[in-house]
């Protein structure tokens, strides 16, 4: 036993995305409400049927319980799953299981955030371990800088791989009229950029910006009758190795390793039939680690395999095709965006759309390439 | 009876860098555990002969005049790894693969610092 999934038995009926970007004058639990609504309308349910919250917010370590409040409802279930960016990923997996069970009727996940109107700082409550924090290790920041160093080393990755992965999300988010970063962006800018914790330098770094997202789940017979083509969920998959990456037996592996692959079995596919992939690129490095993990390309190629446009527009795989956390948006916990990207891509109704795409896979990323959770999205009639 | 870390505090105070290994023996375990990970087999404790191996490094650059400093994992030889940091060397000297040696510094907090390879000769006095 283990690792059976009810494929294709929930799906996706409402997606949402609220205050991409600059959105002053908002709490985190305002934001995440007004996505919540969005993605309650885009999928034609009314706010009394919702009867399963999933939220993680940044600033609330109670944050279910508030949505419950907020939202003046009584859930038959509350999680607040804390496993950072990779949050959003395992509430689906719950929302799932308990949705294909009958144990919920409607499942809501949402996230809020508004670090750049309220600090411009990356907003989160974790710190460095007892252990790593004598040495002052930026957080999270040196601790992908740390494998990035050991990857170059190990694999002969250049920065100048790292910054096609800049480029390209730039390149994506160029057309994506929601992207909170546009512009021209080369090799050289990123190069050129203030370095910060050897070797990633600013243009290696992820946005600060505000944002919500949320997803409406629902089986999928419901969800048919819904105002949308239902995205099915064909497999879902956490994983966790540690919490310091101090701890990782070999900082260039991540548990996405194991995330993909299982969660690719279950939707019985491999990574030569993902038409896009949405991934957590809170660096440069994220976009090379992840491509290798979930299978795209061999360990240690991946800094090959981002070059010449390969991951930009027209290339042969698209990744990040809304521009990414590096220049789209990122209020925090990004992996809630690169799910709803990837819906957005199953509907059709992606900015960047990929004509034909049928299988996109999201992936997030908690902690310092801690947690892994990678979830298969497929097209209405995949399932 | 206080827990595993507590232990290791009043060693390292004590002047003694502590690890923990299978009671049967096999690679080293840091930060200290109450019982091995992954298998739940009971530890012992050792104190580490200090020599390590640079695993990865970073400098962290701060505003001028302020100095860069480096973060390092260090590989000890006992097979645990560790954060620290390497004194007295330059961006350009301190690289992955290098041997360091372990030192406990004021804090008390362990520091690393640069040591010859086992397998050469110092190349000066």
């Amino acid at each position: 036993m283990g690792d059976r999934f009810p494929r294709g038995k929930v799906a996706v009926c409402g997606a949402a995305t609220f205050g991409i970007g600059e959105a002053p004058g908002h709490s985190t639990i305002e934001l995440a409400s007004k996505a919540i609504r969005l993605a309650l309308d885009d999928a034609g349910i009314a706010l009394p049927q919702v009867d399963g919250l999933f939220i993680a917010l940044p600033d609330d370590l109670f944050a279910g319980l508030s949505l419950a409040q907020y939202l003046g409802l009584h859930p038959r279930f509350t999680d607040n799953n804390r496993s950072g960016g990779a949050s959003f990923m395992s509430h689906l997996i719950t929302a799932v299981m308990m949705l294909d069970a009958g144990y919920l009727d409607c499942a809501v996940i949402a996230y809020g955030a508004n670090q750049r109107s309220s600090g411009g700082k990356l907003s989160t409550p974790a710190r460095p371990d007892r252990w790593d924090a004598p040495y002052n290790p930026l957080y999270p920041l040196s601790f992908y800088a740390l494998a990035a160093a050991r990857h170059m080393h190990q694999f002969g990755t250049t920065r100048e791989q790292l910054a096609e992965v800049a480029v390209s999300a730039r390149l994506w988010a160029n057309t994506n009229p929601e992207a909170f970063a546009k512009g021209p962006l080369s090799v050289e800018d990123v190069l050129g950029s203030r370095m910060i914790s050897t070797p990633i330098s600013a243009r290696d770094c992820c946005l600060v910006t505000d944002g919500a997202a949320a997803l409406v789940l629902t089986r999928a017979d419901r969800a048919r009758d819904c105002r949308l083509p239902p995205v099915p969920i064909l497999g879902a998959a956490a994983a966790t190795w540690y919490n310091s990456t101090t701890q990782a037996q070999d900082i260039t592996i991540t548990a996405a390793a194991e995330s993909g692959p299982r969660a690719m079995a279950m939707a019985g596919i491999t990574p030569h039939q993902v038409d896009v992939v949405q991934l957590y690129d809170a660096f440069t490095i994220n976009t090379i680690l992840f491509l290798e993990d979930l299978g795209f390309c061999p360990k240690g190629e991946g800094g090959a395999f981002v070059s010449d446009g390969r991951i930009a527009p027209g290339g042969a795989l698209p990744v990040n095709t809304n521009g990414g956390g590096l220049s789209c948006c990122h209020p925090g916990m990004y992996g809630m965006f690169a799910m709803v990207e990837a819906v957005r891509q199953m509907r059709g109704t992606a900015a960047n759309q990929i004509p034909g795409a049928q299988i996109a896979l999201a992936h997030g990323n908690g902690g310092t390439l801690s947690a892994q959770a990678s979830v298969v999205f497929g097209a209405a009639d995949t399932a | 009876m206080s827990g595993a870390a507590s232990h290791w505090d009043a060693a390292l105070a004590q002047g003694k860098i502590l690890l923990q290994r299978p009671a049967g023996g096999g690679p080293a375990i840091f930060p200290p555990r109450e019982f091995a990970p992954g298998t739940g087999e009971p530890l012992e404790w050792i104190e580490t002969c200090g020599s390590g191996t640079v695993y990865s490094v970073t400098w962290v650059q701060r505003k001028p005049p302020e100095a860069a400093y480096n973060v390092v994992l260090v590989d000890l030889a006992e097979g645990a790894r560790m954060m620290g940091r390497v004194e007295g060397v330059t961006p350009e000297a301190l690289h992955i693969g290098m041997a360091v040696r372990a030192r406990i510094a004021d804090g008390p907090v362990i520091v690393f610092d640069p040591a010859p390879p086992a397998s050469k000769e110092p190349t000066d006095g």
